[in-house]
């Protein structure tokens, strides 16, 4: 009951300010959206204490039975699913609170609300379903929610671009997810998780035959999965939606870019680890693809000028970490890292938002400078997320990023020393480009004009508020979580109870405690390089920017045009389909479907009645004559036939 | 030949034909005596005396006889045409009450004339051999020829008349010299002896004459011109349009029926045993019939005109279920002449309300924005088109799908098909009428109010045309006896 409290509340909120908003006014759509939100976070907190214990299934209702296929609404309770339920119910509360503050002024409030609450609703769906059909319904449902709030203003055009961006890129990750889908249901014959997660060991090592190759079976379906976890979790490939999705209302960057949706591709692999930890290609292949994103997206943050979308280009890269994480076969660090990075990145994603709301709706860095001590409370604020994220020690990133890569030393995975390297030097990266990204937006001189200046304000508290909250959070979340990554005695006793599973061999959570003292220190050092470098770039000598630019031009104007993806994409993809619809078009729909088709059809139809009408000519004897002829033919005919 | 049969002049199964012969003789004799009156008077009686007979039918008993020297035979396949033809006969006098007054040829003999046009239908349905075949049918055919130029003072009238007139001559010998070809080369006229014969010519495996088959083709013309079926329909648009459109509706509907029915009986009765050979001609008709009814259709523009192509279109494909040659062959084009009656009274009792200060008009213009003036009127006539196109659920669906059907469980699959592809073709006029009177910008109203039997008729088959759906049992049943009993050879 509980359970579907939490999850079904934020529907009836999405529904009742959805449908009736008109009726019950801004502030009712606000007061009852944040009610059922407060309601379904209470739940959440309660929902904790639940951690440890075995899976639990809450029936709600089948939903499809056709012969063998059957697929439940069904809730599964388990270690995983709290500590996702948590998260989710938790930062989307504070968000909702922040909401109303931020979004006071926009004409369409109840519409907003309604998003908000339907995506919670979906993103609870998702981590919470008991088998695929369940998660995926989950998982498109927060794409559609994630399209709607990113078009949420949608007289922009490029809101509208970003958002069919977001929608498309992640359809071609969604087509991975259903094949994997559907070969997990060829293979097992089932969707539901338990019964899935039950006979993987027998089906290991078996084989697939793919366009002729014969694969293994697992490593085919981890591959699928990941695919799918890729588009929604922006790894390199299928990441250029992610920084245009800046273009929704910040909040809305908040909960689903940051905190939440970006990171359900990690628990999809988190929560399919009884497979992942039989399939060890697909796992190299992970943890290479999480390395690459984590360095990737890093060096691109490192020149970017809107300050969401440097933040963006950090979740991007964090997200990395929690990839290669469950690669060297830490989901339990992955999930960690995803735990901690919610509160930080959700607390820098609102910072970010009150900087904005205090410059007059102002993005870009180089015209802000000098404001901290104007915004105090949001200045102080944006450095516990900044160290948070950058791993400072005591802050929650420094628990969770060490204990990744530490796991990556230990690991035995092809690429743990590929995912460990590039993690520290992405951690360097990491830290120079917070550093400079709190330099240049609140230190300095005032590159502002005197308008926007005079206007700087800090947030009201209905803003702030839910930004202490979530300060804490960055500040306790590691001290909190740290039972996540710790070893338990005996099976019965640990924090996840089975809830992910690791192999026989898989002893990285017990190894990551006895690397060498220099990977555990390292992290720190590359933090303290980091942000001493970004120090002196941006602060001691305000001039090395633009001399080291220009120093490397060409590679600074790769990373600026970040990595050149999307006119890559461009010209590959959108061109060619472009070129191509264009020719199905005219030559194949004008020129033979519609030439022969319909319009031909119809030409010649009406080419047959005219000449039928002309034979009726009035005349009696062309009438008798054609009845003659009638007969004789028919009497013809058979004289002609007959036997 | 049955020569031991006593002749017994036994008319208890023809009792419904002397009813409305006696009732016909009465009337005209009223009829002359009160000149002055006009039809007003008479056609309500003629109209119960329809009626009562059609009521005489319904409750009696179906068993089949056959009387009058063999020539005549009554059973539940007559009881059910005559049924339809002679409500179609009463409905088409409803119609045309107010035409009459309106066009100042308010006649007695109008009436008269389609009482006795009933009673040659009913005499074709009961025909159990060529003789009663061929007086019934003339019987009908001078009764028609007369109103088909009832209002002889306009050239169009006559001009109507005198074309059927010469071209119903040319059909009727055609029929006569196929009647003597079968006589000639099989030696009996009588139906019954007919069956008798070939099915023992059929069971020592003897073809049949090339003879009689020719005769038989020629039969099936004469026959195909009454009932307008390609290449014998050269008539039709030239004599719809002419004649009174009351006229035009009568003629749309029961005659239709009678001449199908009169081919049905003549096709499966006597020559049942040659199916496989006359099926090519039937198939030939049908096709004909089909796509020429949907292509010519399309280019009119005269209302009258269309619903001639109409009514041949739809002749073809009540012609498919008589190609299958099976029980459900026979019993899905009953019901489809019964829905096809319904459907055409209802149309031309929406045309003959099309009446802009005082004169007639039909072209399909003359509807344009209707459903703004006259809203019902433009419901009623839209579900007579969807219905014609045969768009479910109306009942003109159920018509069609019945026939197919029949055509598919008998292996005449392209028939069938052909058949759905010229409904495609066909749908396009009838849907443009609906586009017209829905879409197009209102023009000058129609004058109103509309005499009583007009509204009554159009409603009556409008409800009929959409509730057929929710009742169809009766005549289900009604028409599976029917097509049952000219199955079973009596």
């Amino acid at each position: 009951m509980l359970h579907v409290l939490l999850v079904f509340s934020p529907l009836i909120g999405a529904v009742v300010a959805g449908f009736f908003g008109r009726a019950i006014g801004d502030r009712g759509a606000q007061t009852v959206t944040c009610g059922l939100m407060a309601l379904s976070a209470l739940c959440a907190v309660i929902g904790l204490g639940y951690v440890g214990g075995p899976a639990m299934k809450v029936e709600i209702v089948r939903w499809i039975q056709v012969g063998s296929f059957e697929a439940d609404w069904a809730l599964r309770v388990d270690s995983l699913s709290c500590v996702m339920m948590f998260v989710v119910s938790f930062c989307s509360f504070l968000i909702h609170v922040y909401s109303v503050g931020y979004m006071s002024h926009d004409p369409s409030v109840p519409r907003f609300m309604s998003y908000l609450s339907l995506f919670t609703f979906a993103m609870l769906m998702l981590v919470t379903s008991d088998n695929l059909i369940q998660l995926f319904f989950g998982w498109e449902g927060v794409g559609v929610a994630s399209y709607l709030l990113i078009g949420f203003w949608y007289t922009r055009p490029s809101a509208c671009a970003a958002a069919m961006k977001a929608f498309i890129v992640n359809r071609v990750g969604d087509f991975g997810l259903m094949l994997g889908i559907a070969g997990v249901y060829l293979v097992f014959d089932t969707v539901q998780y338990d019964q899935i997660f039950a006979m993987i060991p027998q089906a290991a090592g078996g084989r697939i035959v793919v366009w002729g190759f014969p694969l293994d079976t697992l490593d085919v379906l981890g591959f699928l999965l990941f695919v799918g976890a890729m588009g929604k979790s922006a790894q390199i490939g299928l990441h250029t939606w992610l920084p245009d999705a800046m273009e929704g209302p910040t909040p809305v960057s908040a909960l689903i870019h940051a905190a939440t949706m970006v990171t359900a591709g990690v628990f999809l692999v988190a929560r399919f680890s009884p497979l992942y930890e039989h399939a060890p290609t697909a796992l190299a292949f992970v943890a290479f693809i999480g390395a690459t994103t984590a360095i990737f997206a890093a060096t691109i943050g490192l020149t970017q000028f809107d300050i969401k979308r440097v933040i963006a280009y950090s979740t991007c890269s964090q997200l990395g970490y929690m990839f290669f994480a469950c690669g060297v076969g830490a989901y339990q660090a992955a999930i960690f890292h995803l735990f901690t990075h919610a509160f930080f990145k959700a607390l820098l994603f609102l910072g970010a938002g009150s900087v904005i709301h205090a410059m007059s709706d102002e993005q870009d860095m180089r015209r802000m400078g000098g404001i901290w001590n104007k915004i105090p409370y949001t200045y102080v604020l944006m450095w516990i997320g900044t160290l948070a994220l950058i791993g400072f020690p005591g802050f929650a990133g420094y628990f969770s990023k060490d204990a990744i890569l530490e796991a990556a030393w230990a690991s035995h995975n092809p690429f743990h020393l590929y995912a460990f390297w590039m993690g520290l030097l992405a951690a360097i990266l990491t830290a120079f480009y917070s550093g400079r990204l709190i330099w240049l937006t609140f230190h300095g001189t005032p590159r502002a004009d005197r308008e926007t200046m005079h206007h700087v304000h800090e947030s009201p508290w209905i803003m702030l508020a839910p930004l202490f909250v979530l300060a804490a959070g960055a500040i306790l979340a590691g001290w909190l979580g740290t039972g996540m990554v710790e070893v338990a005695e005996e099976e019965g006793a640990s924090f996840w109870h089975g809830a992910i599973y690791t192999g026989e061999g898989n002893h990285v959570l017990h190894d990551l405690h006895g690397v060498p003292f220099f990977v555990s220190f390292a992290p720190f050092v590359a933090m303290a390089i980091g942000l001493g470098l970004s120090y002196l770039f941006y602060m001691a000598r305000p001039d090395l920017p633009g001399r080291v630019a220009g120093a490397v031009r060409p590679l600074y104007r790769f990373l600026y045009n970040k990595w050149y993806f999307d006119e890559l994409y461009d010209f590959l993809f959108v061109r060619s389909a472009k070129w191509l619809g264009f020719g199905l078009w005219k030559a194949g729909d004008q020129g033979v479907i519609d030439r022969f088709g319909p319009d031909g059809l119809a030409a010649s139809t009406q080419f047959a009645t005219k000449r039928i009408v002309r034979l009726q000519s009035g005349y009696l004897y062309h009438y008798a004559f054609a009845m003659l002829i009638g007969v004789a033919g028919l009497v013809t005919w058979y004289m002609l036939t007959a036997p | 030949m049955d020569t031991a049969s006593p002749v017994v002049l036994n008319l208890s199964s023809a009792l419904p034909e002397v009813v409305l012969f006696l009732s016909g003789l009465v009337l005209l004799v009223v009829g002359a005596l009160r000149e002055g009156e006009g039809a007003k008077g008479l056609s309500p009686f003629a109209v119960l005396v329809l009626l009562v007979v059609a009521a005489m039918i319904l409750g009696g008993g179906q068993t089949a006889m056959v009387s009058l020297g063999g020539h005549f035979i009554f059973d539940g396949f007559a009881a059910f045409t005559k049924v339809v033809i002679l409500v179609a006969a009463a409905l088409s006098l409803l119609l045309a009450r107010d035409y009459l007054i309106d066009e100042k040829v308010d006649r007695f003999e109008f009436p008269l004339l389609v009482l006795f046009a009933a009673l040659g239908m009913c005499m074709m349905v009961s025909a159990n051999s060529f003789i009663a075949l061929y007086m019934g049918l003339e019987l009908q055919s001078l009764a028609i020829y007369v109103l088909a130029a009832f209002q002889r003072d306009t050239l169009r009238s006559s001009e109507a008349g005198l074309k059927y007139f010469v071209l119903g001559s040319l059909a009727s010998g055609m029929l006569l010299y196929g009647c003597s070809l079968v006589y000639g080369f099989t030696g009996t006229l009588r139906f019954d002896t007919l069956a008798a014969g070939f099915a023992i010519q059929g069971e020592r495996g003897i073809d049949l004459q090339i003879g009689a088959l020719v005769g038989l083709t020629f039969v099936a013309a004469g026959l195909a011109f009454k009932m307008a079926a390609v290449p014998f329909h050269m008539w039709t648009p030239d004599v719809y349009e002419g004649a009174p459109t009351p006229v035009t509706a009568f003629m749309a509907s029961a005659p239709k029926v009678a001449a199908i029915a009169l081919t049905l009986r003549v096709l499966m009765q006597p020559f049942g045993e040659w199916t496989d050979e006359w099926r090519q001609i039937v198939v030939f008709i049908s096709v004909a019939s089909m796509i020429l009814g949907a292509f010519a259709a399309i280019g009119q523009t005269n209302f009258k005109r269309l619903m001639a192509y109409s009514g041949i279109g739809h002749v073809g494909y009540a012609l498919i279920g008589l190609a299958a040659g099976t029980a459900g062959g026979i019993y899905g084009v009953l019901i489809y002449l019964v829905i096809y009656v319904a459907m055409t009274l209802g149309t031309f009792a929406c045309i003959m309300m099309m009446r802009r200060g005082g004169r007639y008009v039909e072209t399909i213009g003359d509807l344009s924005g209707l459903s703004t003036r006259q809203p019902m009127m433009a419901l009623a006539l839209a579900v007579f088109m969807f219905s014609l196109a045969g768009i479910p659920p109306l009942a003109g669906f159920f018509g069609k799908l019945y026939v197919f059907m029949a055509a598919v469980d008998a292996g005449l699959v392209p028939l069938a098909v052909i058949g759905v592809v010229t409904s495609v073709v066909g749908a396009y006029y009838y849907l443009r009428i609906v586009k017209v009177m829905y879409f197009d910008e209102p023009t000058e109203a129609f004058d109103g109010p509309n005499g009583l039997g007009l509204r009554l008729v159009a409603a009556g088959t409008a409800v009929f045309t959409v509730a057929f759906i929710l009742l169809p049992g009766p005549f289900l049943n009604a028409a599976q006896n029917a097509a049952a009993a000219l199955m079973t050879t009596p």
